[in-house]
């Protein structure tokens, strides 16, 4: 078996992540982190939680530890497992446990997709205990002051599946995050694509209207992220409405006639 | 025998001529209707056999619809086949069968005569763009442009009334389909401009009242603020107007005249209104010519639009008003409300901030207290609806409204009771319409079935209590087995990968590794976990026949299935059927997939009472439609009847049978399982075509129904 040997310097972010505040979040996710406060990031899908999460990791000068939840993700993937190594058996710490460990951001993306059981682990973290109890070794780490828990959660799945249970929602300050307005999103995928603002000003026009038909045929909307795709596609000679087309509307769907409607807006725009 | 006797030959056709006219006679029941079949004798007799065989087969299945149109097509049959393909005159007699169908026999018998237009009709659609066709794309389109939702409807004029646009079902003014349909495009986009840029924030009528000639002003105002409209669309959508100009510029679409130039230079200026457009029409009114309107332009229809705005000012400002109030209940549910108003005035405020990117140049905000307050999703597009008719949000909409003027109707789309729709006039509004098979004419009848969804009402009487006494020791044995069902989480040992380690796999391979064999990589547990992922309907015949025994069974039935799914944790709905004609069919909401099973859903297990006749076909449809909504990896339909279905119109005899047997294939087709128990004391022999394509059952003695149905469903999903 492959233990997996991860260095924690390399989750230090060296380089100040481009990151755009819309509100107060930055000075209000300092204030948390110094009260030793666990936070719930909540927001669609690509309007820049990650990035966000990037930059104040770079700001507080922390390593993050990001992880993506799915379906199968057990309490053992987070905390820790023992390997069989060289007839032995060695405890290997999981992502969760070693930034508990070393006083680092623990990240963990898309909550609401980890297994019910698995949520639980991190409630005596994301209270005043700030505690995490790992049975199989039978003991308690207490985590560093530096530590920090941060969950996202996309509340726009309206599955009852997907929803954050009460117990774990009440542990967490809150930020909600949206897509920027329209004069710093096109500043931010002008910046990150280096397309022309024009372009960047009709990308957003764009945007606006597969947002508008959340609800009626999409999911959701196109995100800041899907027009920084379209943006570095058309920078590199593609035409907008190809690069729409590839990078924004197969993105968003596969139902041929809302594929169709969406390809007609870019090209009405472009 | 004339069969060696060439064709074409004179024996032949006496031979076939007389065939023929005994066929027809006997196809139009000429015996009781006393028609001459001489026409459509003659005029099909000069077919060649194939299509001789053909004509045939259609007359008799239009007639089985309706004798006299049928009559009418035989005598047109031949005629249309010179005329159009097979495919076509296909077409035209499931059109006429249809418009029969919706309309009666007189539009029919016009489809019949009008052979001619449903030729030329026929054509446009080949070349042309149908709207129907094209609907899924146009609507998404419409939807992804900003302001208020609109809906897309058919007419034969195009123009809106501020909520609904009215296009041409089909468009083939130009050679090419897919121009066809950025017109299409191009005039929905017209239609939402001067929605979305206030053409009609003027008051229209009454400018048009002060007109010598209201007409001719109209349609110089129209040209006017078509240009204004054009800029607009210009500078928002130019991809559009790229189209817009292309289009224009094929053949038969004349240039505008010189004199025009100047007046859309004017009205192409940002930020013009539309009292600009009034200003020029009244001013050029004397001399200048509306000139040839571009292809896409409709009419203009000033009352229509007033009327429709004017219900829907009054109505989302007592709605915005209200939700204003809900709004502030919840930000402050402790304050009583006699001290609210003793404070005076309105706790909301409204900010503008400027947002170039809009038609109008702002956005608002509503504050509550001063602070800016998130709204929710259908507030925001009540309030961009509002600003779409005028302009900003008025003052006047900003007091929440006063207690006692919360009127849930506001909330609501119409719903109108089914009862109430019974009791009136004869109508199916707010009915799903289904379609039904009608094998005689070996197609489906359209929009046939008329479906409403109603509750049976709960009876409180311990039925269910007594059941569970009655049958106590099955219920006891029925929870053991479906305990056992359940998929329990189990510990899989000896795996690749894993939580923990296995030790005992662990020890055994390090004594291979001493003894010098291979040593096995499986070393680890895993907890495995199972979701039984099945969403199960129930429905149970309500019709007349069930009375009695048949009635008791069900209901315990039900009673004891549901305690052994409770046990289980499958999800699962209830529903009763029943019907009389196909214009009230009705199914009895018993228990819906997100309803826990509690006293009520019990008290209306025991209300289940028989009602009219058995119509299945529109069950299984509208069933397989609820179904095909619920997120579950298998879909079970499972049918408790007794005997045939049957109802008091044609639904009788292989007819019934036919549609219900097409309905079970379409819900197989729609990923549904269907499965059908049928009560039925001899074994018949028509079970085996009606339930084919589902699985079924036959249970010939009705008492042993409760012993039986979860034993089935058992079997069934195992």
């Amino acid at each position: 078996m492959n233990a997996r040997i991860l260095k924690l310097d390399e989750y230090l972010v060296d380089e100040e992540p481009f990151y755009q505040a819309t509100s107060d979040e930055i000075a209000i996710f300092e204030a948390a982190y110094v009260n030793g406060l666990p936070l719930l990031l909540k927001g669609p899908t690509g309007c820049g939680k990650t990035r966000f999460m990037e930059y104040m990791a770079w700001r507080l000068k922390r390593p993050l530890i990001t992880v993506s939840c799915h379906d199968d993700l057990t309490a053992s993937d987070l905390v820790g497992r023992y390997l069989v190594k060289g007839g032995e058996t060695v405890w290997v710490d999981g992502p969760l446990t070693q930034a508990v460990r070393s006083g680092g951001i623990c990240y963990l993306d898309e909550i609401v997709e980890a297994r019910k059981d698995t949520m639980v682990v991190i409630h005596p973290l994301a209270d005043d205990r700030r505690v995490l109890p790992i049975e199989k070794l039978g003991s308690m780490i207490e985590a560093t002051p530096e530590f920090c828990l941060t969950i996202s959660y996309n509340p726009g799945y309206q599955s009852v599946l997907k929803d954050l249970k009460q117990s774990t929602r009440q542990r967490f300050v809150a930020l909600e995050f949206d897509y920027p307005g329209v004069g710093l999103e096109t500043a931010i995928v002008s910046r990150e694509s280096g397309i022309d603002s024009e372009t960047a000003a009709k990308l957003i026009k764009f945007a606006g209207m597969t947002r508008n038909l959340k609800g009626s045929g999409l999911e959701e909307g196109a995100s800041t992220r899907l027009l920084v795709h379209a943006g570095k596609l058309i920078v590199s000679g593609i035409t907008p409405v190809s690069a729409c087309r590839g990078a924004i509307a197969q993105a968003l769907t596969d139902d041929p006639d809302m594929l169709a409607a969406v390809n007609e807006l870019s090209s009405s725009i472009f | 025998m004339c069969v060696r006797i060439p064709a074409g030959s004179r024996c032949n056709t006496m031979h076939d001529a007389l065939s023929l006219k005994d066929r027809l006679d006997q196809i139009l029941e000429v015996e009781y209707t006393f028609r001459s079949t001489a026409t459509p004798v003659a005029a099909i007799g000069e077919l060649p056999l194939a299509e001789r065989r053909y004509a045939i087969d259609w007359v008799e299945r239009v007639a089985s619809t309706n004798i006299e149109l049928g009559y009418q097509y035989a005598c047109r049959v031949s005629e249309a086949l010179a005329g159009m393909d097979q495919h076509q005159v296909e077409a035209w007699a499931l059109h006429a069968m249809d418009t029969y169908d919706r309309e009666g026999l007189r539009p029919a018998l016009e489809v019949i005569r009008r052979l001619d237009r449903f030729a030329r009709e026929r054509h446009e659609r080949a070349s042309g763009c149908v709207l129907e066709e094209k609907r899924g794309i146009l609507h998404g389109f419409l939807q992804g442009l900003s302001g208020r939702r609109l809906k897309l409807e058919e007419s034969d004029q195009i123009y809106t009334d501020t909520e609904t646009l009215y296009l041409p079902p089909v468009l083939a003014r130009l050679p090419d389909e897919n121009d066809n349909f950025i017109l299409y495009k191009v005039m929905m986009v017209t239609l939402w401009a001067q929605i979305r840029y206030g053409t009609f924030r003027c008051p229209l009528t009454e400018i048009l009242a002060k007109q010598p000639d209201p007409e001719r002003f109209l349609h110089l105002f129209q040209a006017l603020e078509a240009l204004r409209l054009e800029a607009l669309i210009e500078r928002e959508l130019p991809g559009l107007h790229r189209e817009m100009e292309r289009i224009r510029g094929l053949p038969g679409e004349a240039e505008p005249a010189g004199e025009w130039h100047a007046l859309r230079r004017r009205l192409a200026r940002p930020g013009t209104r539309v009292t600009e457009a009034v200003r020029l029409a009244e001013e050029q009114q004397q001399r200048l010519e509306p000139g040839q309107p571009p292809p896409w332009q409709g009419v203009l229809q000033p009352e229509l639009v007033e009327a429709c705005m004017a219900a829907r000012l009054e109505r989302e400002k007592a709605k915005f008003r209200v939700t204003l109030k809900l709004l502030e209940d919840e930000h402050e549910p402790g304050r009583p409300p006699g001290e609210r108003e003793k404070a005076g005035g309105s706790r909301f405020s409204k900010r503008e901030l400027p947002a170039p990117e809009l038609p109008e140049g702002m956005r608002t905000e509503i504050l509550l207290d001063g602070k800016p307050m998130p709204l929710p999703e259908e507030v925001k597009g009540l309030i961009s609806s509002i600003i779409v008719d005028l302009g900003e949000i008025p003052d006047a909409y900003l007091e929440p409204a006063g207690p006692g003027a919360y009127d849930p109707a506001l909330f609501q789309d119409e719903v109108t009771d089914p009862d109430d729709v019974w009791s009136g006039v004869y109508h199916e509004e707010g009915a799903h319409l289904y379609r039904e098979w009608d094998y005689r004419r070996q197609h489906y009848r359209k929009n046939w079935c008329a479906v409403r969804e109603k509750s049976v009402t709960p009876v409180y009487d311990g039925f269910v209590e007594e059941t569970l006494e009655r049958y106590v020791g099955l219920v006891k044995h029925l929870r053991r087995i479906f305990e056992a069902m359940r998929d329990e989480n189990r510990l899989l040992k000896r795996q690749n990968h894993g939580d923990n380690v296995d030790l005992d796999a662990l020890v055994e391979a390090l004594a291979d590794a001493r003894d010098g064999r291979e040593m096995s990589e499986r070393l680890f547990t895993r907890m495995h976990r199972t979701e039984r992922n099945i969403a199960v309907i129930f429905m149970v015949d309500m019709s007349g026949s069930t009375k009695g025994w048949i009635n008791d069974a069900e209901r315990e039935s039900l009673v004891l299935l549901c305690e052994s799914l409770e046990t289980l944790g499958d999800r699962y709905a209830i529903y009763g059927f029943s019907s009389i004609t196909r214009k009230r069919c009705e199914l009895y909401h018993i228990k819906h997939f997100d309803e826990p099973y509690a006293a009520e859903v019990k008290a209306r297990i025991s209300g289940i009472r028989p009602h009219d006749y058995t119509r299945m076909g529109f069950a299984i449809r509208h069933l397989t439609r609820v179904l095909s909504e619920v997120d579950a990896r298998t879909r079970v339909l499972i049918t408790l009847s007794d005997g045939k279905p049957d109802d008091y119109d044609s639904y009788r005899g292989d007819y019934g049978i036919e549609d219900t047997r097409r309905a079970l294939i379409e819900a197989r087709r729609e990923g549904v399982h269907p499965y059908c128990i049928t009560i039925d004391e001899q074994a018949r022999d028509y079970l085996p075509r009606l339930y084919g394509p589902a699985a079924y059952t036959v249970i010939d003695d009705v008492r042993i129904l409760p012993l039986k149905v979860s034993d089935i469903y058992r079997r069934l999903t195992t």
